[in-house]
């Protein structure tokens, strides 16, 4: 239960200053919602006053979706219709999934990103992911009192671009303005580093519910530069689970399994695989639909020696980490626990002999990512002064590379660069008359295109008909702050826009997301309309307070005729915001974006003069 | 073309400042980062995306010697052809031989040892290179004898992305 605020006269938080913003980590267990409330970063809870809420949902056969609980409690009798980790599912397709064949779901194996059969239908992972997230924001909204302002959902250092694409697109599903997407071991080391005022260079190991991340960081006084990040997005404690769940079949001698006793037997496994964090020995005991009994009794022995290989597999993506960011293990000044799995004592064990230290478990394992992005958010949102606040400088987990003659990959942005990152190729017509090319983008370190991951084939067209290599196409690749992929293309003799088809190979088409936006409105209970008018509001507001104060700091910088239509496209927007009608105030947000677009860039000119002021520009 | 040095405030050296190139770097990011402006506008937003791209990018190429160094030669219209001038001294080209040689003996092995030996080795003869370099360039100003040893550093700097690439192997 939320307590009311009451704050000191004279003390006001000044609430219309303050915009309401949320960290979010969707986990592949568990998922959290954070926010920032008088300076500390706090978990919402739950009306029953629980923090976690398990990333679990289930459709049931009249439209209605059960998500956390009460979905859990349902797992083993609906399996089909029950969702767990659905995180694995992201921006993957049926032949990506470890298990595949022990998941008890109907999948359905289209191109690209794998589809659930349910009972409420065909459901994209993206889909699943957006209930959670729709059911946290729910609980935020009724917690903090209003409109949520915006969002930093987490995701592990090493998603690739569909996986990040799809974790974007789930949080648009979810009615969310996403500021961030932010790197989980990065948001732990947010809220980490600035519990401990740490600086120095930092490892944090990452082990959650279904992935597994490493990265390091050099702290220093408000900035937080991640050096290099590794791991492995396809383990986690779900595959200790898978272990002991195996161990067990192998032990009972049991015939092939339905799926309700697999989810029955897995919900089993975790319990003993949790219970042995702190026992010598734990029993396993089911009876299953066939009217078998189950009794193994699993001793921590057997336990660590049948998640040996597990244990072991984390730390390749450790070595490399260390490797890409130049470090010896001995620079490495503090390594932070992050993830529920880490509290396996094996895996206590084996960083410690390691790193040669004891690791960091001083912060919940579990709540960490989530107080870490709720205060990033906090930030985003721009209710810290300058000066309060910190930069952060993140890197893109996988390097991006460019399919080329023979089935090879040429790289075009490195793993570990820091983002946002771009690269620029210009290419040549190899026909007379040429007029469309096709480029095929991959993410992955491997040299050859079938070894690495296929993100999007891209389509130009409209190239100005010339003869063969008399043609310059100029493409552009632009990583963002998210790490998301963008590419446009442009034809450089005549300075022709080609247009680029983006046909993403495991991300949902445009298309596909306002099919779901709408579906996902028409099953709550809400308005379209008012959610759409609320939203354009939100982001009418925002623009037209990013303006004055833009204003404000540098109006000098402008000329009278830019003042004045900046001053008319605000007077507009004003006025659309008075109204109610969402479609004029995207238009006059749109105009006074555009009308604002030369006053941004001098104004980017003239912070990066004054970064530099003081300093002897150096001459040649 | 755009001088690196002259956005962060540096004169353009092969010995460059590191601590002034970083301190730089952060005072830029700090204003200009796309985290500052994830409130703000599209127009601000997609300003802050160009220019964070930019400045990254300067700032990697300032901190890798071999693009440092291409670029002061690229300044002063000297082109270091990584792709069309492969002509190495006969020594540095032997030598590089009996390093890949040696390499692959490690590898096939799985011998940690000679792994980290080799790794030690050619770190020693990066730092010589560079000096060597720093000279050539900030002092003597032959830029085009500098291009040479752009080239052999290019070399050293393959074959330690290759012996990064033979210990995930062995592991």
């Amino acid at each position: 239960m939320a307590l009311l605020q009451i704050s000191e006269p004279g003390m006001s938080p000044a609430p219309h200053e303050q915009r309401l913003a949320v960290g979010i980590d969707l986990g592949t267990t568990n998922s959290l919602v954070a926010t920032v409330r008088s300076g500390a970063a706090t978990v919402l809870p739950d009306a029953q006053g629980r923090p976690l809420l398990p990333s679990i949902v289930r459709y049931l056969g009249n439209g209605k979706v059960e998500v956390g609980y009460a979905a859990q409690a349902r797992q083993a009798d609906d399996p089909k219709n029950t969702i767990v980790s659905v995180k694995r599912f992201m921006g993957r397709g049926v032949k990506d999934v470890d298990h595949a064949q022990n998941a008890p779901y109907d999948f359905v194996d289209a191109p690209g990103m794998l589809q659930l059969r349910t009972a409420g239908g065909v459901k994209s992972p993206v889909e699943v992911s957006a209930e959670i997230l729709k059911m946290l924001r729910q609980r935020a909204e009724l917690a903090m009192g209003g409109t949520l302002s915006g969002a930093v959902i987490t995701v592990p250092a090493y998603f690739d671009d569909a996986q990040r694409q799809a974790t974007k697109d789930a949080g648009r599903i979810a009615g969310l303005n996403v500021l961030r997407l932010l790197n989980e071991p990065t948001a732990a080391a947010i809220a980490y580093g600035l519990d401990n005022a740490s600086e120095g260079i930092f490892a944090v190991y990452d082990l959650g519910g279904g992935t597994f991340d490493l990265s390091i960081l050099k702290l220093s006084r408000g900035v937080f530069e991640v050096v290099a990040t590794s791991g492995d997005s396809m383990l986690g404690g779900d595959d200790f689970d898978q272990r002991v769940f195996c161990w067990v079949v192998e032990q009972a001698k049991l015939a092939p399994l339905s799926p309700r006793d697999m989810r029955l037997l897995l919900v089993r496994a975790r319990e003993a695989k949790e219970y042995l964090t702190v026992h010598g020995e734990a029993s396993i005991s089911a009876k299953l639909s066939t009217g078998e009994f189950v009794d193994q009794t699993l001793d921590t022995e057997t336990f660590c020696r049948i998640t040996q290989t597990l244990v072991h597999k984390t730390l390749g993506p450790v070595r490399k980490a260390i490797r890409d960011a130049g470090l010896e293990v001995n620079d490495v000044e503090g390594v932070v626990m992050v993830g529920g799995a880490t509290r396996m004592p094996q895996i206590q064990r084996a960083v410690a002999e390691f790193f040669r230290r004891d690791p960091l478990n001083n912060l919940d394992p579990d709540k960490v990512v989530a107080l870490g992005a709720a205060m990033q958010a906090n930030v985003l949102a721009g209710n810290k002064p300058q000066g309060e606040d910190w930069l952060l400088l993140d890197v893109i987990p996988l390097s991006l590379g460019v399919e080329t003659m023979g089935g090879l990959v040429e790289k075009i942005i490195p793993r570990n660069t820091t983002i946002p990152a771009g690269r620029a190729q210009e290419f040549t017509t190899f026909k007379d008359g040429q007029t469309g090319m096709s480029f095929h983008v991959v993410q992955g370190e491997r040299e050859l295109v079938s070894d690495c991951r296929s993100l999007a084939r891209f389509e130009l067209k409209g190239i100005p008909p010339m003869a063969a290599g008399a043609a310059r196409v100029r493409v552009t690749y632009q990583v963002d702050a998210d790490g998301l992929l963008s590419v446009t293309a442009r034809e450089s003799t005549t300075g022709a826009e080609a247009s680029v088809t983006v046909k993403p190979s495991y991300g949902l088409a445009d298309a596909d997301i306002e099919r779901m936006l709408r579906d996902s409105f028409s099953h709550a209970r809400e308005d379209v309309h008012s959610r759409a008018l609320a939203e354009a509001r939100v982001d009418g507001q925002r623009l037209l307070e990013a303006t004055r104060s833009a204003l404000a700091a540098d109006a000098a910088l402008l000329s009278p005729e830019d003042r004045a239509a900046i001053d008319s496209g605000s007077a507009m927007l004003e006025k659309a915001l008075a109204g109610a009608d969402h479609r004029a105030i995207k238009q006059a947000v749109d105009a006074l974006n555009r009308a604002t677009g030369p006053f941004a860039e001098r104004r980017m000119d003239e912070g990066i003069r004054r970064a530099l002021a003081g300093k002897k520009i150096g001459s040649l | 073309m755009q001088n690196h040095f002259e956005l962060f405030g540096l004169q353009a050296a092969f010995s460059v400042d590191e601590a002034a190139l970083d301190q730089s770097y952060r005072e830029i990011q700090a204003r200009v980062h796309p985290d500052r402006f994830a409130h703000a506008g599209d127009a601000e937003r997609r300003a802050s995306l160009q220019w964070t791209t930019r400045v990254n990018e300067a700032y990697r190429s300032l901190k890798s010697p071999v693009q440092r160094a291409s670029h002061i030669l690229a300044l002063h219209g000297v082109d270091v052809a990584f792709e069309t001038n492969t002509a190495m001294p006969a020594a540095f080209l032997g030598q590089q031989l009996e390093l890949r040689e040696a390499l692959e003996n490690a590898t096939r092995a799985k011998d940690v040892k000679s792994l980290d030996a080799l790794q030690k080795s050619i770190a020693r003869d990066r730092q010589t290179l560079e000096q060597k370099l720093a000279q050539r360039i900030d002092a003597d100003k032959d830029y085009q004898a500098a291009a040479g040893l752009v080239r052999e550093l290019q070399f050293l700097e393959k074959l330690e992305a290759e012996i990064d690439g033979a210990y995930e192997l062995i592991e």
